[in-house]
This record gives structure tokens, sequence and C-alpha cells, in this order.
């Protein structure tokens, strides 16, 4: 197998990047039914109409609190939950329905990392059977055969050729990662969906496979969607970040403006609610305290999905849906009442700022 | 507390020099016979916490955090375990106490708040009754006042609507409330002890920051004495007064929270310092990990068991292959184990490793 067709990663973040996927009023409703006849009574909306689109070699990070829908989302973009509705594009190839003899091809470009590397690995099987797996089912012939390709991989990842015998149990937490990484990289994807790829692990190793994950990417020119809680993970390894409330995105944009100047209210709770490793600071802080748990996503609020818990909310935020607006530059956020943009939505194209909507 | 000293603790030999800490935990040992052979999970810690103070323990998964404190708690009697060392609780030593009478401590002089609430609540009794029955264990009262009492707390810890919540199954309660329920039951009789494992590590960021202020609260309310079991350096940070660094079931660095932030000593401090990407310091183009896995605790490195993965093994060999590094003072209240000289310490950490973080 060879690695050629595999484009390098362009060095300058800033250019235009033709985008490997794009994704448009993506929703997932899980039915609730009821009743011998399994009536449908209601839906939990996990993910209610998101969109997005991660340039080829970059690196989007999705965060939220539990239950934002963060994980559904990755699983409809692997196509391991189906859609309700919305469409993906991958690629140019629109694989929102695909069935699942059609998809098979293109799962060689798509691939998934698993958070928790002790269930997503099959105990029974050795490291060279689980590895090897993505060549057997997809008819991929190498080069040296399988066996070859699989310690080669295996070395890639920091693992050593003579595991290639040994099985899941015989590793520690970081090793599985590995393991699950090299399992995901074995078809050369295009895309690689990274689901809390380091949260089981402990800070020392969390490190190792952040750097790994890093340096896959320039060696291979990945594309990732990595999908984590933790904050500052996510700071470190995307260009740019998504932020998700109760199944919508509430605010995208590059990682720098999104952590330096946030723009929803949301996003500088959650900044402001990371404890920092940091003795002098701890008295003079300012924080944010959101009080409470976000609402239940069966029964959303209407309008805006924060108004419930936000300081700044106004008689507008419980009626009028707030959109999707341009704040800054690639930065958009969905509120009415913008943190850092005094003068209202930016205008691309020109440098003049127009009037806040009214 | 003025509880009747016992027959037992006549039997207990004492220590020429009586414990004057409030917590004192001495060279405790905790070994576990595996048929792989004999895990030492802790090995020779000692430690003392007085009352209105945090201490906080970090080190990775493995490292005998946990085991420490069901240790402290008596919950490892009965089973295989082999406790040797002391551990004085106000006064009392309860490694050679009877189970029973632990028991009774249990609760109401020390309690715990463990990591993961859904798991350490029963899913067939309501929130209320496991609260309730805590409570009636240690206190004469009747149910009605327990029940009030239940609510009280639960209102404490800000659970909306402690009066309806209080019949609610721990399944009906989402992470965070069941958190706060966990809490409301541990300081339900005002424990002078309390062991927080891993307390928010279950939790979202959000959550997690009422938690901590919520535990902060509390504390200066009871006056007891804290003990936070973490792996997460930044919840130890906002938490305690002082920090307990251990690997492989040992401590190897100990001092005040201010110190270890500022001028750390010890390479696998240094390690988990330099290894976590952090929000209120510029963006890192490369994090610096530790290199290698917690070590096996059944066949523990020889001499320094950090030294494997230690960046700076080889200034201080071979003694650091050889000869296990006793904790040693390097400056008041902070103490180091490792073989690298004080003063070569503090200048790998001005020079390298601090500039880093």
């Amino acid at each position: 197998m060879t690695i050629s067709d595999v484009s390098p990663r362009p060095a300058d973040a800033g250019a235009p990047r033709p985008p490997l996927l794009e994704v448009t009023g993506l929703t997932k409703h899980f039915p609730i039914t009821r009743g011998v006849l399994r009536r449908q009574i209601g839906a939990v909306k996990a993910v209610d109409g998101i969109d997005f689109t991660v340039a080829a070699g970059e690196t989007l990070g999705l965060v939220g609190e539990s239950g934002c829908g963060k994980t559904t989302t990755g699983r409809m973009l692997t196509r391991l939950e189906e859609p309700t509705g919305g469409r993906i594009v991958f690629d140019g190839r629109d694989i929102t329905h695909l069935s699942v003899a059609r998809m098979r091809p293109l799962r060689r470009d798509v691939q998934m990392v698993f958070q928790d590397p002790y269930s997503s690995l099959n105990p029974r099987h050795t490291v060279g059977t689980i590895v090897g797996a993505p060549y057997r089912l997809q008819s991929v012939k190498t080069e040296h055969g399988t066996k070859r390709a699989v310690q080669d991989l295996l070395e890639r990842v920091g693992l050593s050729p003579e595991h290639y015998n040994r099985y899941p149990h015989e590793f520690s937490g970081g090793q599985r990662q590995r393991i699950g990484i090299a399992r995901a990289l074995a078809l050369r994807p295009k895309l690689i969906v990274a689901d809390e790829p380091v949260s089981a692990l402990d800070v020392s190793i969390q490190a190792q496979v952040i750097n790994l994950l890093e340096d896959l990417q320039d060696e291979f020119g990945l594309t990732y969607v990595v999908i984590a809680h933790d904050l500052s993970v996510v700071r470190h390894i995307s260009d740019r970040v998504a932020v998700m409330y109760l199944g919508h995105i509430v605010e995208i944009g590059p990682r720098q403006a999104v952590y330096e100047k946030p723009q929803h209210p949301y996003t500088s709770a959650l900044l402001s609610a990371v404890p920092v490793p940091d003795v002098t600071r701890r008295d003079n802080r300012e924080r944010i305290r959101l009080q409470g748990d976000p609402p239940s996503p069966i029964d959303p609020p209407p309008a805006c999905p924060f108004h419930t818990r936000c300081w700044k909310a106004q008689e507008v935020c419980r009626t009028v849906t707030p959109p999707l607006v341009e704040f800054a530059p690639g930065q958009r956020a969905a509120c009415h009442f913008p943190e850092n943009a005094p003068d209202g939505p930016y205008e691309p194209g020109t440098d003049s700022i127009v009037a806040p909507a009214s | 507390m003025n509880r009747p000293v016992e027959e037992w603790a006549s039997l207990v030999p004492m220590e020429d020099d009586a414990p004057t800490a409030f917590l004192d935990v001495r060279d405790l040992r905790i070994h576990f016979p595996t048929d792989d052979g004999l895990v030492k999970s802790v090995d020779g810690l000692s430690f003392t916490l007085e009352r209105g103070r945090t201490l906080g323990i970090v080190g990775e998964s493995g490292s005998g955090k946990s085991v420490t404190s069901l240790g402290i708690l008596g919950l490892h009697k009965g089973q295989h375990a082999r406790i040797s060392g002391q551990v004085w609780l106000d006064g009392e030593e309860l490694v050679g106490a009877s189970p029973e009478h632990v028991r009774r401590l249990r609760g109401k002089k020390m309690a715990m708040i463990f990591q993961d609430p859904l798991s350490a609540m029963h899913p067939f009794y309501k929130v209320g009754d496991q609260i309730v029955e805590a409570y009636r264990v240690h206190n004469e009262v009747s149910k009605k006042q327990a029940r009030k009492h239940a609510i009280d707390m639960l209102g404490r810890v800000g659970i909306p609507q402690p009066s309806e919540r209080v019949d609610d199954y721990p399944h009906q309660f989402s992470g965070g409330m069941r958190q706060r329920a966990m809490i409301a039951m541990a300081l339900s009789c005002d424990p002078e002890l309390l062991i927080a494992d891993e307390p928010t590590t279950a939790l979202d960021v959000t959550v997690q920051a009422q938690i901590l202020d919520l535990v902060r609260e509390l504390q200066s309310e009871f006056n007891s004495a804290v003990m936070v079991i973490t792996h997460d350096l930044g919840v130890v940070a906002e938490l305690a007064d002082d920090i307990l660094v251990m690997y492989a079931g040992k401590a190897v660095e100990q001092g005040s929270a201010r110190e270890l932030f500022t001028a750390a000593e010890h390479p696998y401090t240094w390690g988990l310092l330099s290894s976590m990407p952090r929000l209120d310091r510029d963006r890192q183009d490369r994090l610096v990990p530790i290199a290698g896995s917690p070590p096996s605790l059944i066949n523990v490195p020889e001499g320094c068991a950090f030294h494997p993965r230690c960046r700076f093994c080889e200034l201080s060999a071979p003694r650091s292959l050889t000869e296990v590094p006793v904790m040693t003072e390097t400056s008041p209240g902070h103490r180091v184990a490792c073989h690298l000289e004080p003063a070569e310490r503090r200048r790998l950490w001005a020079e390298e490793v601090q500039p880093l973080l």
C-alpha cells in the first residue's frame, strides 16, 4: 500500500481549503415509545440541526457537556447512527443515507477512535487480528502481507512489532488506545473521528497520545474531528472549535478566537469553569458560575436553548431563536447578546461594521 | 470528641511520640497477595492532616491513592489485604482497632465521597432513605426528624425542591445531583474527616466548579479535615492547602500547594505539571509527556521506582538504580524523595522545567 496519494497537510492554516466534510442541518431524534404498540410519545432531540464544515487536513474540536449531542454527532459522521434529517457530504459525496453495502467502500476513508480502550477491543482477539481486521474486511492486498503491514503500524503508533500475538488485556490503557489508533489508521483514512480519545487515560499518558495524534496528522495528512469535554485538550489539538449545547452548535470558530474572545455566554462560562493549576490565582479569578444542570433534550427550552441558565437572558431570548451569525472572521455564534462583539456582526469582504441586527 | 476510651484501646501499644495531628498516618503499608505475586499498593506512606485543612493526594491510576483512603476508613478489613503501620485519627489508632469499632466511626467521625455516585448509591432505595439510614445509625432520632434532616442536607448541597426530591430514586437524579446527594449523605453526621475520592471526575466542568465550591463552603462551615484524591492537578490547585504526590505506592513529594506549583522538586511532579495542556498559558506546540507507563506494583523497579521513566535518571546514577530514596526535607514543610542533589534539583527546575510550563 502506498501513501503517495495523500496530500501533505497545508502549512498555512489561514488559506481557504476545500471542505472534506460538509454537514448541513444534521438532526438526530431518538423516539420515545410507550405501550404495546410502541406508539411514539416524544423524542430525545440529541442533535437538532447543526451545520459545519471541516477542511482537509484540519482538526475540528467538538466540545460541550455530557448530553449535548457531541458523541451522537460523531457517530452520525461515521454512519454508526442513522441521521433523522440533514445532509452529510463527505469528499463530494452525499453519504447521509447510504446503505450498509454502499457505505462499505467509504469506510476506508472514514474511521473512528473510541473513548474506552477497554471495551472497544475484542478481548478474545490478538492485537494482530484486531489491527489486521480492516485489511481483511476490505480485502486489501498489502505489499508484504498483512502481518508485515500490521507490524509496521504497531511500530508507527509506538508499540513494538512483537506485540502482534498478544491480547488486549496484556496492555495498559495508553497502549490499548494506541492499538485502537493503529486499527483506525490501517486503511490510511482521510477522516478520523476521535470520540474522547484521551479522557480514559492518565495525564502523563494523555500527553503521549495527543502528541501521537498530531504526528500522525502531519505524516499522513489526516483530518480529525475530535470530540472531547476537556477544554484544554481541545485547545491543544484543534484548529477550529465548535461548542455544542443541547443539540445545537452555539459557537464555532478558529481556536484562538473562541478561546480568547468567546462570543457566546455559554463558551465564556465553560472556559471560566475549568480549574486552573495555578495556586496563586485561586482567589482572584473571575468566575462565571452556571446554576443547575442542562435542561432535558426531550423538552428543550424554546428559542435560545441556553436562556434558562444564561445571566444575560432577556425576553427576546425566550421568543426568538438566535441564528449563527459571524461576529469575527470565521467565528460564528448563536446569541442575541454576544460577549465580545460590541460592534455587531462582522461583514465579510469589507472592513466596515454594520449596525447590530434589531 | 469525648468518646469513652474503650477497653481494647489500652491493648494497642502506644508509641512514645503521641500524635498531635488530627489525622496521622505512619508508615502505612497495604499489600494484597495475589496468584501473580504480592501487590504492594501502598508501601510505607506517612502524612498528617489537621482540622480545617485540605490535603490533595495526586498520582496516576495504580499509584495507591484510593487504596490509601479505603485503608484509612478500614474498608480493607476482612479482605485479603495485609495492612501494617498506624493510622491515628484524633488520638485513636485505627489499624489495630476492631472492625466493629471502626465501623462505628465511619459515617460519623470520617466519611467518604466516592468517585462514581451511580454505583455508590443503592439503586433500590430512595435517595432520602439512604441519607436517613446513615443519620439514624449515629443519632437517636425519630424517622420524622431524620427525614427532616435529610431534606435540610439536600437543600444545603443545592438540590432544588429538596422536600420532593428526597423521595426520588438515584436514577432520577442527574450526574451532578447524584454527586450532591452523595455529599449530603457524607456530611449528614458532620464528619470531622472527609475523604473525597475523585469527587468530580465523572462530572462536566460547569458542574465540577459547583461541586468544588460546595466542598470549600462546607469545609469552612464544619471545620473538617478534607482529603481530596484526584489525578487532576487543576482540582488540587483549586482546593488543597497541602499536596502529596504518590508514585507506585509511595509518597515522592509533599509540601504546600503553593510550593509544589511554584517550586516542585521531584522529576515526577515536573512530569505531571508539564504533560498537561493548560488553559492559563499560551498554547505549546508539543506537550512534554512522561515516557513509558506506570510500573506494575508486583515488580516495582529497583531503587527509585520512577527511574525507568525519569529524564534525569543518569544524573543520580547509579544510586537511583539500586537505592530507594527516602523522603527528606528540603525546605520547611517540603519533603522530596529523590537522589538528585537539592541544588541540582532547583537548577533543573529553574532552567529546564519551569520555562516550559
